[in-house]
């Protein structure tokens, strides 16, 4: 039974004629979970909420049709629509931290929803509802619970009150807009087989819109792979994960770093193009190596290449024929004879005020080795990086480098270390000042470490700007005219103008898209082969260990738990903890609806 | 803005030639106190029978200068005490903002008739008086830009390599808070000649027989139902040019807050 | 968990009412410190410069004046805690007598504005911040824009000129009040200083409401609440005032110190018998004890609305209420 259907849906910007997302059609039956799967500026928010009628400030549905449950949506005024959303279709949020009123008690959000929708619903009908909702998505359903405010939960606890919200009134259909984004991977997975569970037994339609390919990967019936605001593919996710056709989608797989095997990752040169500056035909051709002419003047039209696997490029039928090439295998991670250790943290304890974050914390880093350190978050990993580019004052140990003890504070360490040790900071939005060009942010270590003239330090900039693959002309640019991950080429050009022999990297690709990633983290291994860079690589995803350490050092709580040659920890992991990790962390190649109980499920989240 | 502009460009093309226009010297007897224009004296004589419009001519000087140089001493030690602040954390930050606290609990208007009490009323004073009143208002509003600035990982890229702190402040704090500064100038600016016209209504500013817009009001308001044009006039340019300045800093904000780079931030995060 | 504090919020409290009192005491030596340790003898300043040295020896001495300065500090604290504020130098009155009565009439001012314009900012701020760039919210900010940048001393100017000398004669444009006299008893008298005060106040409490409504209109939780279909009125009573009404009590407490500070030029306009010209006064005839005890009166009202902005704040924010639970 079909729960919604959309055909030709249209969304535009407000007034500049410019769409966000059109062309776009799709249905969903009762009970079946469909993946909408694209990078930022996809627009694939932007379709998701229209199915509660919805478009973000700024901008209107244009066109088409969303037929729910035998009624149009489109064009429904305030009130119908209101009569519509939180009873026939729900909404779950990304950041449930942002979407709970922080003055209201949990009860009254969730009574809220039968005060509009079943007012004449008796109140002990009401409170059995809830109860029984509250303990369907794994929370406590006690009246003391359901008395606290939202700022008294953790984030998963957050997030099941938000999917509470969306099951309450079992409606036909639920959007959910990357609803565990924000969440360690062990919590994602408990997310995920909740929504799997609760989908099944209601039979309620989901469109599970996420950047994540792996996510869906073992969460969805169908996917469908959003490029600039058009869908580009579309089938079982068998189909997809398997036998993918469109480029685009062949790209992405292929970006996608898996903890269970080491391959090369494929970038996708270039960038996701922004509504109103993406290009004409198809939208892709720029990024696509498979381009031909036409390819930039004729918008390609959805060719069916097997009964229900849909793709729209004009090649599409030569390239099902062809299967994708198979991402090529790496050698094992470089496990010999280690060089001379550079880095040496003994004993470290970190505090946080009077609160204790790191126990008793060791490792060495050796010459051209990359060591990965990797937890959830609050496990101490980037307090302990922090901690060794001397950010993080608070903290007893001892710290050496190439034997020389390190001051607990950056400005106190000799000029030598200062160059040889240098940080990438996480977020690249944060990490270069706005009010500066490339040109002078690279030109500031120059100055600060060597007292380099400016005449002499724009040679050394522009030669540092090709090593990360920018233009020299990027030098007169400034931050918020570059993309992310040209942003956090930058920042590592400003690292590698030091010439350093040790790069901290603190969950460096973490705000960039899953293909731009890719290109950082070849990047970062061409680095280490040409210039022996040891590299102590901060992260929660253990993908990327697999792709670019050599070493791994597992954190939990501020301890570690576990270390040693990256295959020998992701194959055979010793400790309990890396092992769920391991469990946990969705894999393309997972069973597409598989059971839901890969992992040893809690009702509470470990906090 | 443009009528901003045109209002406080008009205001300062009184203060400019209007001395070479006046028709009298400004502290001249042309006749009897509180007399109605009259071909004589066009907008009437005032409490002493002194021209009014010779007086309003001349009367802007030096609440220009005082205002300007209040303000730009205020919001340049402000900003440097609250950046400080900010960026230094820890004892120095608790010790200058609460200094800032203690003084921020008197209203402007009052502390600075507890300066005037102590100094007595000098005009080369006067603009020393205006900016100790703004530097704790200052100091405060630079504190809250400058904290989020610091907290930002430029300022932390900066400390790694080992820059000094007065480099840091100004190399990679001060460019990021220049925009609210310039704003708080303009608003501090407008606000500082309410001040100063207000000093000389209350009598602790300029002093008789000088020309003052602040001045003429105190002079002539016992006039006001007799002779109302010198109250009046001397009111409506203070309203004139406040109103124009605040168009302007307004203006300013507006556009700026515009094309500001630094609002710039990703829509869609992803991990 | 409940309405009340929890146990680490009351030592909050504690701490943030000592906090207070040590701004008030610091205040004190500041304020002490202006009047005595600077340029010129103020009994000198008293007696004029034709005094001879003699008499002011006497008053020096009778004044406390040829003590060391901690001393005199701690003494004239001393005096104040114990409610003896002292005598004017130039009426010889005792202080108390002279700001008790005025300390009212000036109260009285606060008060009235304060519940004038506080309701009406919220009501023109969240009618602004709903309708959005709509007619309302542009005239809105445009004539707040014009109050702002006037002085109150002109506003109050503007509001004589207009009502009660040369354009209209309707109200009173001076203040007539013996002393003892409740300013109540002539209401009419009040009106123009009322509104000079809420004029002055209003452009900044209305567009900080205005603000902080929109603020919460754009954020996450308001669309959920409209994706749950939650109606629009319901939306803004429930969901967006109870948040957005929190920025604007720190708001409120600003602006009661800033009435405060309004009062001195406005009494002054009116002629109105309040702390603020008689701290005017003081200031031109340097009679240093009234300008002390003024000035501490002043700060002291700051400090005090300021910590009723906090505690009101956090009891009604969930979030900082159950801090620490």
């Amino acid at each position: 039974m079909t729960a919604v259907t959309v055909k030709g849906l249209r969304v535009d910007l407000d007034g500049r004629g410019v769409d966000v997302v059109d062309l776009v059609d799709f249905e969903i039956a009762a009970g079946e979970v469909l993946g909408l799967v694209g990078e930022s500026g996809s627009g694939k928010t932007t379709a998701g909420v229209t199915l509660l009628g919805d478009a973000r400030r700024g901008a209107t549905i244009a066109g088409g049709s969303i037929v729910l449950g035998g009624q149009e949506v489109v064009g429904l005024g305030q009130g119908q629509l209101a009569k519509l959303r939180g009873s026939s279709v729900a909404y779950v949020p990304q950041d449930p931290a942002m979407a709970l009123n922080p003055a209201l008690r949990l009860r009254r959000q969730l009574d809220e929803l039968f005060e509009f929708h079943r007012p004449d619903m008796p109140e002990p009908d009401r409170d059995a509802r809830i109860k029984a909702t509250m303990r369907e998505v794994g929370l406590d359903d006690s009246d003391a619970f359901l008395a606290r405010f939202p700022h008294q939960l953790s984030g998963g606890q957050q997030q099941r009150v938000t999917l509470a919200l969306a099951f309450l009134l079992r409606p036909r259909v639920i959007v959910l807009d990357e609803p565990t984004t924000g969440l360690d991977v062990t919590t994602q997975a408990r997310v995920l087989a909740t929504v799997r569970d609760l989908c099944a037994s209601h039979q309620v339609a989901a469109l599970y819109v996420t950047h994540d390919m792996a996510v869906v990967a073992g969460l969805a019936h169908r996917v469908m792979v959003m490029y600039a605001g058009r869908i580009v593919e579309a089938g079982p996710s068998s189909r997809i994960f398997g036998e993918p056709v469109h480029p685009y989608t062949r790209a992405l797989i292929a970006a996608v770093p898996q903890v269970s095997e080491r391959r090369e990752l494929t970038a996708i040169p270039g960038d996701t193009p922004m509504p109103g500056r993406r290009p004409g035909g198809c939208a892709f051709h720029p990024r696509c190596k498979h381009a031909d002419p036409a390819c930039a003047t004729t918008v390609p039209e959805p060719v069916e290449v097997v009964p229900g696997h849909i793709v729209r490029c004009l090649h599409a039928t030569r390239f099902a024929a062809e299967p994708a090439q198979p991402a090529p295998a790496l050698t094992a991670g470089r496990t010999g004879e280690r060089g001379e250790v550079l880095l040496e943290v003994t004993g470290v304890d970190a505090f946080h005020g009077r609160k204790q974050v790191l126990h008793d914390v060791s490792l060495t880093l050796a010459k051209g080795e990359c060591l990965a350190l990797v937890g959830e978050s609050g496990s101490g990993k980037t307090t302990l990086a922090r901690c060794v580019i001397g950010l993080h004052r608070n903290h007893t140990g001892t710290m050496t480098f190439q034997g020389a003890p390190l001051a607990t504070r950056a400005r106190d360490r000799s000029r030598e270390s200062r160059r040889a040790i240098q940080y990438i900071f996480q977020s690249p939005y944060n990490s270069l000042n706005p009010r500066r060009s490339i040109g002078e942010t690279l030109r500031e270590p120059l100055k600060v470490l060597f007292g380099m003239s400016a005449a002499k330090a724009a040679a050394e900039v522009a030669e540092v700007l090709e090593r990360v693959s920018l233009s020299p002309a990027a030098a007169a640019s400034y931050p918020d005219q570059l993309s992310g991950g040209e942003r956090q080429r930058v920042a590592i050009a400003r690292a590698l103008v030091c010439r350093p022999e040790v790069l901290i990297c603190d969950e460096i690709t973490s705000a960039l898209d899953v293909s731009v990633q890719a290109s950082i983290v070849r990047l970062l291994r061409r680095l280490q082969d040409e210039e022996g860079l040891a590299l102590l690589f901060v992260t929660h995803n253990l993908g990327l260990v697999r792709a670019v350490a050599d070493h791994v050092v597992a954190m939990r709580a501020g301890r570690i738990v576990e270390g040693g040659p990256v295959d020998d920890v992701l194959d055979r992991p010793g400790d309990q903890f890396t092992r769920d990790l391991i469990a946990a962390t969705p894999e393309l190649s997972a069973v597409p609806t598989g059971d839901p109980s890969r992992l040893p499920l809690s009702l509470e989240d470990p906090t | 803005m443009r009528i901003g502009l045109v209002l406080t460009g008009l205001i300062l093309l009184i203060i400019a030639i209007g001395p070479l226009l006046a028709p009298h010297s400004h502290s001249a007897i042309v006749g009897a106190p509180y007399q109605p224009p009259s071909s004589l004296a066009m907008l009437g004589t005032d409490y002493l029978g002194e021209d009014v419009l010779s007086r309003v001519l001349e009367g802007g000087r030096s609440i220009v200068w005082v205002s300007f140089v209040g303000t730009l001493l205020g919001v340049g030690v402000g900003s440097a005490i609250g950046m400080t602040a900010a960026y230094s954390g820890g004892v120095v930050d608790e010790v200058l903002m609460r200094a800032m606290d203690v003084l921020r609990a008197f209203p402007p208007m009052v502390l600075i008739l507890l300066l005037v009490s102590m100094a007595q009323a000098e005009l080369a004073l006067m603009p020393l008086i205006v900016a100790i009143a703004w530097v704790p208002q200052v100091a405060r509003v630079a504190y809250g830009a400058a904290k989020e600035v610091v907290a930002r990982e430029f300022v932390e890229s900066a400390e790694t390599l080992g820059a000094s702190r007065l480099r840091i402040v100004r190399r990679e704090v001060l460019p990021n808070v220049m925009t609210p500064l310039m704003v708080e100038f303009g608003l501090r600016l407008t606000w500082s000649i309410g001040i100063v016209t207000t000093m000389s209504f209350l009598g602790v500013g300029l002093q008789p027989p000088a020309a003052d817009w602040g001045l003429m009001i105190r002079e002539n308001y016992q006039g006001l139902a007799l002779q109302p044009w010198g109250v009046v006039v001397p009111a409506l340019c203070v309203a004139a040019f406040t109103f124009g300045t605040n168009l302007m800093a307004e203006g300013f904000a507006r556009t700026v807050a515009r094309v500001s780079p630094a609002a710039e931030t990703p829509k869609e995060v992803t991990v | 968990m409940d309405g009340r504090f929890s146990g680490s919020r009351r030592l909050w409290l504690v701490r943030r009412l000592l906090l207070g009192a040590a701004v008030v005491l610091l205040v004190s030596v500041l304020v002490f410190a202006a009047t005595q340790v600077l340029p010129g003898d103020p009994a000198r300043a008293v007696l004029g410069h034709d005094a001879t040295p003699e008499s002011v020896a006497a008053l020096r001495a009778e004044l406390g004046l040829d003590r060391p300065l901690i001393s005199q500090y701690l003494a004239w604290l001393g005096h104040i805690v114990t409610g003896d504020l002292g005598q004017s130098l130039v009426t010889r009155e005792p202080v108390a007598a002279l700001i008790g009565d005025r300390t009212i009439n000036s109260a009285v001012l606060v008060v009235i504005s304060a519940a004038i314009v506080v309701p009406l900012s919220v009501f023109v701020g969240a009618l602004a911040g709903r309708r959005r760039d709509r007619k309302f919210d542009k005239a809105m900010l445009v004539v707040t824009l014009g109050l702002t940048a006037l002085p109150e001393a002109i506003i109050a100017l503007l509001l004589v000129i207009l009502f009660s000398t040369s354009v209209l004669r309707l109200l009173p444009g001076t203040v007539l009040l013996g002393p003892g006299q409740n300013p109540l008893g002539q209401p009419a008298q009040l009106v123009l200083p009322v509104a000079a005060l809420v004029l002055g106040v209003l452009p900044y409490l209305s567009r900080l409401v205005r603000g902080s409504v929109i603020d919460v209109y754009e954020s996450e939780y308001v669309r959920i609440a409209r994706l749950k279909g939650v109606p629009e009125r319901v939306v803004l009573r429930r969901h967006v005032l109870s948040n957005a009404l929190v920025p604007a009590i720190q708001g409120t407490a600003l602006a009661l110190a800033y009435l405060t500070g309004g009062v001195v030029v406005v009494e002054q306009v009116f002629n109105y018998p309040g702390l603020g010209t008689t701290l005017v006064d003081a200031v031109n005839n340097r009679d240093f004890p009234v300008i002390q005890m003024v000035c501490l009166v002043f700060a002291a009202c700051y400090v005090i609305f300021n910590l009723l902005g906090d505690v009101l704040t956090v009891y009604v924010t969930p979030r900082l209420r159950t801090a620490g639970q």
